[in-house]
């Protein structure tokens, strides 16, 4: 493919409450056993994209720990590259710690790399497709950027604050708008792009001149009257995750089988980092229905409608139902948990109840003792 | 880490032939144990955590598929400047032409320019067919320790199991003074486990001895082993506890299965401190349906579980229907058990289909029911 993949980290729009205190969205455990950028990186590295940079908001020691050197997403060490970026300048900035300033900072390796084209997107909406049918369209169309989008009836509940796409009927974009939850139906964009890399820089070095506060999308919403841009439809699943009760939500959506087949599809494997651990033992009495049980875990007890990810124990007589256990965390014997989610290492012991709602799960610190 | 002094040759040719149509298109070495693993997997990663960066892998029987396996290295973390896992099978020389690996000893003198090559001090003999966790670098310690010519692995074993191995005779050292293949009255209880450490430069003479000795077996146990014992050459046995078992049958291999979902078993896969390291499949997480019944088994990723399972092992992408009972079994990776079927006492061989309704397998058999056709109506 003639296209360099840029994986964009999201906007402050994005706040994970509590799991986002210790790592970016990219980095963040999902269903079971993969984190949340395996899938954009997967549907780039699956559509033939050998050259990928990851630009990092903050907190980089998770996601340079998970991508390694990109091979286990098939990534050839020799041929492709994957680089991981972050503009070090506007760490402590919340304000000034924007996509363009990151771009601007590491604009050397944008310009060295050889591909025509560039795929900008970002990791927390997730969804498969080939990115390479994007591009052809986009070529044969002859835009000037093509954005993915989805056409969602949930926009009252999901995709907050992301933006709404209006298009014509040859679906040129005539204005970018944010949601804000006024609708039921609407064209939210993935905030994907395909462009040539030539106007990509072109547009990244108008956006810095414009504003020390503009973000990618804030460029391309002022450039909708010059520029040609088309909406591009994904058709299959798709869900963004920009609020805990969103990834509550998508996680628990997933358990479903039927609704998973339209995200994990065959000949399109979502690659992630292997842990080698043992498989999962169900002891004798566990009880174990409706849910999405990852490797190496210990099962003594009840586990309803939930997500348990890797290693994972859960004691005699616990009762864990509609919860999200992250990697490392151990459940007590008789605890109950009911809309929890529980992140990495933390350990609950026994008779204490905890029982949020799907609106607002209760949220258990990482390495937290209670 | 830098490579450290030691090769490993892991003897992995052999058929397995009484572990029947589970090893008619594998060779033993690459069969499925424990769900997600091959039996190679534990030599392989016992290697790799004994700080061992050079291992050598003898196939001959189907190799086909154990040779790409194995190639693979980066799956043991054996991707390194200074190390690889190398294929060794046998190959057309110049003045011999063509032979098949005659005996263990003999696979290892065929590839006496590959150890050349290597350079290595000792030589760490392997088999590639038992399931067990072993530091060999402690191994090689104690054989620095006894200034031996070889060391052998040995395993306690009862009197009447003593009858089926081979067995060291040794002195209050540990020293072996005598080596007897399966005695009728032994005189000890400690079997050898087919593991050993050489020092290079002495087994060098003695594999070049051994290949011109029209009479040998070109054996380790049956010619080496004597041929040092005769030359009263330090033979040092090294006593090793814990979890040991060539899985060797049908009913063997079941065993070794049940025996992970024991509370106390030994060979603990959980322990993160000498983790046996397999091929990192690409698969879903497990996927445990409304009416699924689990009890008391080992499940990995990939399996979609809509029936009940219980006392069994399953291996990686699995498809138990609904209403479908699988119990005191081992399914293999991909096999999928139809709605309504049931599986009893059996070892499911890797992606059989097994159609709804039907039932394999009975709770009061003898012998394991090895489930082998590719589609069971």
């Amino acid at each position: 493919m003639k296209a360099m993949g840029i994986i964009n980290f999201e906007d402050n729009v994005a706040t994970i409450d509590g799991l986002g205190d210790y790592r970016p969205v990219p980095a963040m455990a999902f269903l079971g056993r993969y984190r949340v950028i395996d899938f954009v990186l997967s549907n780039m590295t699956n559509s033939g994209i050998d050259s990928v940079e990851v630009y990092c908001k903050e907190k980089p020691r998770n996601l340079i720990e998970h991508l390694g050197d990109g091979t286990v997403y098939n990534i050839n060490s020799k041929r492709g590259k994957l680089r991981i970026l972050y503009g070090e300048k506007n760490f402590s900035s919340p304000v000034y710690n924007h996509d363009i300033a990151n771009f601007m900072l590491n604009m050397q390796y944008i310009e060295r790399d050889h591909n025509p084209y560039v795929v900008v997107a970002p990791s927390y909406f997730i969804y498969s497709i080939d990115y390479s049918t994007v591009l052809d369209k986009h070529v044969e169309s002859g835009a000037d950027v093509t954005v993915l989008y989805t056409s969602t009836n949930e926009a009252k509940t999901s995709y907050l604050g992301c933006d709404a796409l209006v298009m014509d009927k040859a679906k040129k974009v005539t204005a970018i708008d944010r949601n804000r939850g006024n609708k039921q139906r609407n064209n939210i964009s993935l905030e994907c792009y395909v462009l040539t890399k030539k106007l990509f820089i072109e547009l990244v070095q108008k956006a810095a001149e414009t504003s020390s506060l503009y973000w990618f999308k804030d460029i391309l919403r002022d450039s909708v009257e010059e520029l040609d841009i088309r909406g591009y439809q994904v058709k299959g699943y798709v869900a963004c995750i920009n609020s805990l009760k969103e990834y509550f939500r998508v996680s628990m959506q997933l358990r479903d089988r039927t609704t998973a087949e339209g995200l994990f599809k065959p000949g399109w494997p979502i690659y992630t980092q292997t842990n080698d651990s043992s498989p999962t033992k169900y002891e004798a009495g566990s009880k174990v229905t409706g849910s999405v049980v990852a490797n190496g875990s210990h099962i003594e007890g009840t586990v309803e409608n939930s997500i348990i990810s890797r290693n994972v124990t859960i004691r005699k007589g616990a009762v864990v139902k509609n919860c999200i256990i992250l990697p490392g965390a151990y459940i007590g014997e008789k605890a109950k948990l009911d809309h929890v989610v529980v992140d990495k290492y933390a350990i609950i012991h026994h008779v204490k109840e905890l029982k949020g709602t799907d609106e607002e799960p209760v949220y258990v610190k990482r390495k937290d003792r209670i | 880490m830098r490579a450290n002094t030691m090769a490993a040759m892991i003897l992995a040719g052999g058929r397995g032939t009484r572990l029947l149509d589970l090893t008619k298109k594998v060779a033993k070495p690459a069969v499925h144990f424990g769900g997600k693993y091959r039996i190679i997997d534990f030599p392989l990663s016992n290697c790799a955590n004994s700080g061992i960066s050079t291992v050598g892998v003898l196939t001959q029987y189907e190799s086909v598929l154990l040779n790409s396996y194995v190639a693979k290295d980066q799956f043991w973390g054996l991707d390194i400047n200074d190390g690889g896992v190398y294929v060794l099978t046998p190959r057309e020389r110049d003045q011999k032409g063509f032979e098949v690996y005659r005996g263990t000893a003999d696979a290892i003198t065929q590839n006496i320019d590959f150890l050349d090559q290597v350079d290595p001090e000792y030589v760490l003999i392997l088999s590639g067919d038992h399931i067990y966790k072993m530091n060999y670098d402690k191994m090689l310690k104690y054989h620095q320790e006894k200034q031996a010519d070889a060391t052998i692995a040995v395993l306690e074993v009862s009197l009447k199991e003593a009858t089926r191995f081979g067995i060291m005779n040794c002195d209050e050292n540990d020293m072996i003074y005598e080596f007897e293949e399966k005695p009728a009255h032994p005189k000890s209880t400690l079997a050898s486990m087919g593991i050993y450490i050489f020092t290079y430069k002495t087994l060098r003479k003695y594999l070049l001895a051994d290949d011109k000795n029209e009479k040998s077996n070109h054996d380790f146990g049956k010619d080496i082993i004597p041929a040092y014992l005769n030359d009263n050459r330090k033979l040092a046995a090294w006593r090793f506890k814990g979890y040991w078992k060539d899985v060797g049958t049908v009913d063997s291999l079941w065993e070794s299965n049940m025996d992970l979902l024991k509370h106390d078993n030994e060979l603990n896969l959980s322990d993160d401190t000498w983790k046996i390291y397999t091929e990192d499949v690409n698969a879903l997480p497990q996927y445990i349906g409304e009416d699924a019944k689990i009890d008391n088994s080992l499940i990995t990723q990939g399996s979609v579980i809509l029936g009940t399972v219980k006392n069994s092992v399953l291996g990686t992408n699995c498809l138990v229907g609904k209403g479908a009972v699988v119990v005191d079994s081992v399914i293999n990776p991909g096999a999928k058990i139809g709605e309504g079927a049931k599986v009893t006492r059996c070892i499911v061989a890797d992606d059989v289909e097994i159609a709804p309704g039907v039932s394999v397998g009975s709770a009061d058999s003898e012998n394991i029911e090895l489930v082998a056709k590719k589609f069971v109506e």
